[in-house]
């Protein structure tokens, strides 16, 4: 029963994680235009959304 | 430069009204340190090579600091400082690179901090759903007694502040609708939540064997899915009227009797007072024209976008926009009682009075949420009276609570709404209001406007198509300088490049010229742009009609014609076979009526109709126990397409009616309408079908959870069964149809209906 001390706080950890990378991508705009981060990829210059 | 320009079709571009720099300031969100951000509307956007013209256009206007394509919803988002904010450069600055463009309505604009909450709780109840559900199964397949007790206390530490951060979509309006003494769907889903912590918590505290921390974490999980995307799909239309407000002038310049001038606030400009107004600006008050010579664009009023010349004596209503200036006018009406405030009366009471979206959700919530209440208190008091103990009775009552719980029923309508909406946006139909889907699936009349809506003003292909190349590309030029309707209509004909002129200006009320190698370009009218002999040797008839002429020599005539718009024939046809009676509604004269309805077979047709006769139309269809969809573009029908059961403008109509209006329709195409209303049918079915299969479900797991047999386990596989079946249901609505699997509209590959399909949570 030991391993369960081990790999349940590991599981948690990975899911806070994922959970903690979702909020950010929200947070710093990700979802905001998801097509348009599709189309972005073929502009030549470098694009990054000023603050 | 417009890549692969979508509005390649032969029409007007937006020849909407374009706001000043007041009303641009009202709809834009202030950042705080001194600069604003506004969203302008590019609807033809939809491209990389797009989105790099644009913002290489918009960020080359002095004091705009950064320019952002959104191309998802189809806008740029632009930011400048505050006293540097002139919508007249970026304007231009679009249209030179050839993108139709407008100011979005102020419920479209800026953050939307509900949608972002949402999104959280949605993430927050995934990651624990996901987690907990895990240590579920391992307890299901056979945890002994300790390991069962370890997983329920941390599962009961993860879904105790999850449900706090997640639930509070649900908790806060239950709480508003019991403190107002009613019930709506959020109290058996907060009733269920919280019960079934608690209930959970006693069962781990005490080491018993059924902790129910899955469900409701997972209940959250799936009910937050359907209420994001019913967020999502929420209404957007109504705002008419704050649109209208702002295109009402808020002030006026009073001449007074000494011959001075003053800035007049526009609720004291009383009849008898002399008003000066400037080019570019519009119409405060009705009034009678004192100086001959202004010319104003009254589309606003009629539709029509021939600028009209105005005599002395004439009278002018208020909203009418000054071309060429400056005009001078004695009201005749207070602000109020003018056009503009009777326009705002009329709209007002028709926003009011508009018959009710009952949502076939809310119909369906308004049944089930006392249902569900009673079959759980009857089952507590049951198993009570039978003397089955307090706990197993409140077990048992809490279990029907979970099973009972509409995660189904919440996922049954939006999802379906949100398919439709995107495969509606393939087929350039733009939805701003879920409910509006539903009307438009029940509707049995539909009312049509005539002039923009029908018809368009168009120029005629032969003018083009005998053009050399670079006759076409002045006239491309030219074209582009102006912002008159019919040098609108001519830029939109003239597609291709564009050649680099020097010198371009615009001779207003004549038309636009430039040089190139030594040579005078010149579109405009005849009399001005051709040399006497070229004028003379031009067959009276053309006279009237915009030519292209270089040094005074005749390059081309431009036909100006009111042509049916594409498609327009088709779709009456089709309405027809969807068994809807199409009725012309318009403004104009009889004849021209007469001649569009029998060219488009259209039996039924009134002519010479005000907006209130319109109204009155519509009322009457209504009365008789009709469903009226109303298709109009002026905002003369702005009250009308406030007054029906539901709405449709074209991109190109007023901002007020695009604001009345819950349906927009970009493409050219007038068979947009039918195809909305086969999509709206079809998604109505699905979204019947699926309270059905939600029927199905509550009718077995409820006697089942009634008995007693309600554990954690079959709480949990008939919740996820049932959500996957509504939605596997749902997206039937995505798949190309067997029968038109040709038509480009229906394109494999899903419904990343661009925007309106949020991502859905991180199911860590």
């Amino acid at each position: 029963m030991n391993i369960l001390a081990i790999l349940i706080p590991a599981a948690l950890v990975l899911g806070l994680v994922g959970l903690v990378a979702f909020l950010w991508a929200l947070r710093s705009g990700q979802f905001e235009d998801l097509d348009g981060a599709a189309e972005r990829i073929l502009l030549p210059e470098d694009d990054e959304p000023k603050k | 430069m417009s890549c692969c320009a979508a509005s390649s079709s032969l029409s007007i571009p937006g020849s909407a009204h374009r706001p000043d720099r007041s009303e641009l300031l009202d709809a834009s969100h202030d950042l705080g340190d001194g600069r604003v951000s506004t969203r302008l509307a590019v609807p033809d956007a939809h491209c990389a090579g797009c989105i790099a013209a644009i913002e290489k256009a918009v960020g080359g206007v002095e004091g705009v600091e950064d320019a952002r394509v959104n191309l998802a919803g189809r806008f740029v988002t632009v930011k400048w400082t505050r006293e540097a904010v002139d919508p007249e450069a970026v304007f231009a600055a679009l249209d030179r690179a050839g993108y139709r463009s407008g100011l979005m309505d102020m419920a479209e604009n800026g953050p939307d901090p509900v949608l972002r909450r949402l999104f959280i709780a949605l993430a927050v109840a995934g990651f624990a759903a996901g987690n907990v559900m895990l240590l579920s199964v391992s307890i299901w397949s056979g945890a002994d007694a300790a390991t069962r007790d370890l997983f329920h206390w941390i599962s009961a530490g993860i879904a105790i502040p999850a449900v706090a951060v997640a639930g509070r979509p649900f908790f806060a309006p239950a709480l508003h609708a019991l403190r107002a003494g009613r019930l709506n769907m959020d109290v058996p889903i907060s009733l269920a939540v919280i019960l079934a912590v608690c209930l959970s918590i006693h069962e781990t505290v005490t080491g018993g064997m059924h902790a129910y921390f899955d469900a409701s974490v997972t209940l959250l999980f799936f009910l937050l899915i359907g209420r994001t995307l019913d967020h999502v799909m929420r209404s957007r239309a109504g705002a008419a009227l704050r649109t209208l407000d702002r295109t009402t002038p808020r002030g006026a310049v009073v001449i007074a009797a000494d011959g001075t001038h003053a800035w007049t606030p526009i609720a004291e400009v009383a009849p008898g007072m002399t008003v000066l107004v400037a080019s570019g600006d519009r119409v405060p008050v009705d009034g009678t024209v004192t100086s001959g010579g202004a010319k104003v664009d009254l589309s606003i009023v009629t539709g029509e976008s021939d600028a009209v010349a105005l005599a002395s004596g004439d009278q002018v209503v208020a909203g009418a926009l000054v071309i060429e200036g400056p005009l001078s006018l004695v009201a005749t009406k207070a602000a109020t009682a003018s056009f503009l405030g009777e326009m705002r009366s009329m709209l007002e009471a028709a926003e009011t009075s508009r018959p009710a979206l009952s949502r076939l959700a809310d119909r369906a919530a308004a049944i089930y949420a006392p249902a569900v209440h009673l079959i759980a208190a009857g089952t507590f008091a049951g198993w009570w009276i039978a003397g089955d103990g307090l706990h197993h009775a409140l077990t048992t009552a809490i279990a029907v609570l979970i099973i009972t719980c509409p995660c189904a029923l919440g996922l049954a309508a939006p999802i379906v709404q949100v398919v439709a909406a995107g495969r509606l946006l393939k087929a350039r139909i733009l939805l701003r209001d879920g409910g509006a889907l539903e009307a438009l699936a029940t509707v049995d009349r539909v009312v049509l406007d005539k002039t923009g809506t029908l018809t368009i003003p168009t120029v005629e292909p032969a003018a083009i198509d005998g053009l050399p190349e670079e006759a076409r590309a002045m006239a491309a030029a030219l074209s582009r300088q102006s912002r008159h309707p019919v040098a609108r209509a001519i830029e939109a004909a003239c597609t291709g490049r564009a050649a680099e002129l020097a010198d371009i200006r615009e001779e207003p009320g004549h038309g636009v010229e430039g040089s190139l190698d030594g040579r005078l370009w010149r579109l405009g009218r005849a009399d001005w742009a051709l040399a006497a002999d070229a004028l003379a040797a031009l067959p009276e008839a053309q006279r009237s009609a915009p030519v292209l002429a270089s040094d005074g020599r005749l390059a081309t005539v431009f036909e100006i014609a009111d042509r049916p718009r594409p498609g327009a024939d088709e779709a009456v046809a089709a309405l027809k076979r969807l068994g809807l009676s199409p009725v012309l509604l318009s403004g104009d004269g009889a004849g021209k009526v007469a001649e569009t309805a029998a060219r488009l077979g259209l039996d039924a047709w009134s002519a010479g109709a005000t907006p209130a006769d319109k109204i009155d139309a519509i009322r009457q269809m209504q009365a008789d126990g009709h469903r009226v969809l109303m298709v109009g573009d002026g905002l003369n029908d702005a009250p009308a397409l406030a007054a029906a059961d539901v709405s449709m403008a074209p991109s190109a109509a007023s901002d007020v009616s695009r604001s009345a209006a819950a349906i927009i329709f970009l493409s050219e195409d007038m068979n947009a309408l039918p195809s909305a209303i086969s999509v709206a049918r079809k998604a109505r079915r699905l979204i019947l079908q699926n309270f059905g299969l939600a029927l199905v479900y509550n009718a077995i797991a409820i006697p089942l959870s009634i008995a007693g047999y309600a554990t954690p386990l079959f709480a949990a596989i008939a919740m996820s069964a049932s959500s996957v079946v509504v939605v596997a249901n749902a997206l039937r609505l995505a798949l190309p149809e067997r029968d038109r699997a040709a038509a480009p509209a229906a394109a494999p590959g899903g419904n990343r209906g661009a925007g309106l399909t949020p991502p859905v949570g991180a199911r860590a």
